[in-house]
């Protein structure tokens, strides 16, 4: 029986070698190496900073909302980020949504808690035709669309170059223009986004000050938590399930053995 | 079921009783599953049969529960598909469980398979239990590639794509079948449509299979490490209760590295580019399928020519149907194959590094690797296998199993 467990664990090991040296190979695709921050939801046990993904929204709803949807989230799950219904109200209180009136009538009336975020185009081809051609995807799930997730995302936020600071051989090799925006993370590194981001692009509710930097961290957290609101009962229920099924494993080993006593 | 093991049960139970006289499903589970003498020798890697029927019922299970809430509707498949992550009570455990679910059946069939191998259970008397396996093999694949397609992501439309294109390369009635199977002359609605239908009958029908696969194993019954019949009662236990523990156990094991990745690594296995919704207007830069396909689409892609790339990718399972009558040694365990033993690793690396090749495009040095490995995939099942049949000097058996068994305890 020893035997055959060495070997098993052999082949277990090769298994999971193989595994990982598969996403090892895909991993080294993207050979432009991002950023890598602690963020406080990450880890078995990590949760989300709610009064950083609420400044996050703040971010989003200010700056990011003028050309990006997010058609997944309603009103009502901001309740979700530590926030009363009252205090949600208050914050989309301005919001006006499209609507038909009750003579079918197109309006616009204030947002409700049960409205979807309001898309800032009607379709993808007005976002489009307003960005250059390039129409801003909707920001939903983007922390899980993208390889890297926020470590991208945040990346993406605080890595442009402005053209006075490219080497003559980066402008060479990527054939960027004046006109061009350049960052160090996007994917052939000509972007169809301004910069959206700067020092005092907003001014926080809560005093805290608003760099780049902080503006970029607290909207990826807010993107993050958006791409998946159950990230803390997931890990919750996991650790809870893991546990039972380690008892009940311990379980099973125990008898089995005594049903084996005899034979070996 | 050849062998008889004395009068039939006795029940107690006046209702069992009443039943079983007139349906003898009792005596049958009693034959097939208690008091069946099965091999006193195996080691984990018998597990897995139980861990695989584990993991069938569970995707049969959370799939009909995704089914109540999904739309097979090109305009709202991606959104119902986040709609059940985000808003139906639950609806993520239920779909991250399918989803890994998938990978984790890929794994538990592939190790499954790996053991057959090994320790030759694909020989006589089981040629045809082993033949309804690489059936079942099959009908997971199909099963598992049909499912990608439904959330509508980016790699499902592209995957759909590039898959269901291969068969144009079927000559003559090649383009006919694609359209048949798109419903149409993209991959649209109509295609989705077909999709889920099929990926919701199709393991029901390997459920059928697996029926099948198990009333063939209880005829001879198992093999075992040694890859020797058992001689009589001494070599044997009953598979109630040694082996419904030793599974159970190994069940447990198997599920707490899968809730790893379910509860805490739902994504890993997934790709980021299946959360963006289908665009038929924008390639994504590599599309890749999932990992447990790369083996053979490096296959796929190692032969220049389309039908070429089709056949080879097709014959790399092609070939595990015949397996039985390629190896032509009577050995059937590599316990006692010296060389064979380790051209069976040597497989396994050649199967990973095909793997790897799959996962990366076919640029620079990925491209001569991907074709030697494809080479050597076959080299081993076309030539190596029958010849080394002929020339391999096994090394000798023991007497019996219990001989064995009582020897190693002794040593
Ligand atoms: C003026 C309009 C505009 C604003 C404001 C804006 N974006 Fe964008 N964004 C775009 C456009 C256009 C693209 C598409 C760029 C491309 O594909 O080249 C884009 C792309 C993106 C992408 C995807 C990049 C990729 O990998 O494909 C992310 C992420 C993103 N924006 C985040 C943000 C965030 C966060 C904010 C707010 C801080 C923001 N954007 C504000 C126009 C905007
Ligand atoms: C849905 C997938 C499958 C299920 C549920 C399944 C189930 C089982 C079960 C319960 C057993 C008996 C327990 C054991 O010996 O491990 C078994 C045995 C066996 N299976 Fe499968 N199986 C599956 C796929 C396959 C495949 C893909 C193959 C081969 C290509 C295969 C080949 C075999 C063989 C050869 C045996 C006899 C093993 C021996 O006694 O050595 N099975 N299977």
């Amino acid at each position: 029986m020893r035997k055959s467990m060495k070997r098993l664990l052999v082949s277990g090991a090769l298994a999971l070698a193989s595994l990982s040296a598969g996403a090892a190979a895909i991993a080294a695709g993207g050979e432009i190496k991002l950023p890598s921050k602690q963020w406080h939801f990450q880890g078995p046990f990590g949760t989300y900073d709610r009064s950083a993904a609420q400044r996050g929204y703040q971010v989003y709803q200010e700056v990011c909302a003028a050309c990006h949807s997010m058609s997944l989230m309603y009103y009502r799950n901001l309740m979700a980020l530590g926030l009363t219904e009252g205090q949600v109200k208050s914050l989309i209180k301005d919001i006006q949504v499209p609507d038909l009136n009750d003579d079918g009538q197109p309006i616009e009336r204030p947002a409700k808690l049960s409205d979807r975020f309001k898309s800032p185009f009607p379709n993808a081809l007005a976002a489009a035709a307003a960005n250059n051609g390039k129409a801003p995807p909707d920001l939903s799930v983007i922390a899980k669309a993208r390889a890297g997730g926020p470590d991208y995302l945040y990346g993406l936020l605080i890595g442009y170059v402005p053209y006075d600071k490219l080497t003559p051989q980066q402008i060479k090799e990527f054939d960027v223009s004046k006109d061009d925006n350049f960052n160090k993370y996007f994917p052939g590194h000509k972007i169809g986004m301004a910069p959206p981001l700067a020092d005092d692009k907003v001014t926080y509710a809560d005093g805290t000050k608003a760099t780049l930097d902080q503006e970029a961290s607290d909207v990826t957290q807010f993107l993050a938590w958006a791409a998946e609101p159950h990230m803390e009962a997931r890990k919750r229920t996991g650790v809870r399930v893991i546990l039972f099924l380690l008892a009940l494993a311990g379980l099973m080993y125990a008898v089995k053995r005594s049903v084996w006593a005899d034979k070996h | 079921m050849a062998s008889s093991h004395g009068t039939p049960p006795v029940f107690n139970n006046k209702v069992i009783a009443w039943i079983d006289h007139r349906l003898p499903i009792f005596s049958y589970l009693e034959k097939e599953y208690h008091t069946f003498p099965t091999p006193r020798n195996f080691n984990y890697f018998w597990n897995f049969g139980a861990i695989a029927t584990v993991m069938l019922v569970l995707m049969i299970a959370t799939g009909v529960v995704l089914a109540t809430n999904y739309q097979p509707n090109v305009l709202m498949a991606f959104d119902s598909v986040e709609r059940i992550d985000r808003d139906v009570p639950q609806g993520w455990l239920i779909r991250d469980l399918h989803m890994n679910g998938a990978s984790f059946f890929f794994i538990a069939v592939y190790i499954h398979i790996f053991r057959g191998m090994y320790y030759g259970s694909y020989k006589a008397p089981r040629e045809l239990l082993w033949i309804l396996g690489v059936v079942i093999f099959l009908l997971l694949m199909a099963t598992a590639f049909m499912g990608y397609v439904l959330p509508w992501g980016q790699m499902s439309f592209w995957g759909a794509t590039v898959i269901t294109n291969l068969f144009s390369a079927i000559p003559v009635v090649g383009q006919s079948v694609v359209d048949w199977l798109w419903g149409g002359f993209a991959v649209e609605n109509p295609t989705l449509n077909r999709f889920f239908a099929f990926h919701y009958l199709l393991p029901f029908i390997i459920v059928a299979v697996v029926a099948l696969h198990v009333v063939a194993l209880h005829v001879h019954g198992s093999n075992n490490p040694l890859g020797i019949d058992p001689k009589g009662p001494q070599d044997t236990v009953p598979f109630h209760p040694y082996y419904t523990m030793k599974d159970g156990f190994g069940v447990m094991i198997f599920l707490i590295i899968y809730a790893g990745f379910v509860f805490f690594a739902p994504d890993y296995l997934g790709h980021p580019d299946n959360y963006i919704p289908a665009n038929p207007l924008v390639t994504p830069d590599h599309i890749v399928p999932e990992w447990y396909f790369l083996p053979f689409y490096a296959i796929l892609r190692a032969i220049p020519d389309k039908l070429g790339g089709v056949l080879a990718m097709f014959g790399a399972i092609g070939v595990l149907f015949v397996l039985p009558w390629l190896d032509t040694s009577r050995v059937r365990s590599c316990t006692f194959r010296p060389i064979y033993k380790w051209f069976m690793y040597l497989l396994v690396i050649d199967v990973v590094i095909l793997g790897i090749c799959g996962a990366n495009p076919p640029e620079g040095w990925y491209v001569p690797l991907a074709q030697l490995a494809t080479l050597y995939y076959f080299f081993h099942f076309l030539i190596l296998l029958p010849i080394l049949g002929k020339i391999e000097r096994p090394l000798p058996l023991p007497p019996s199993i219990a001989d064995a068994v009582l020897k190693q305890k002794a040593g």
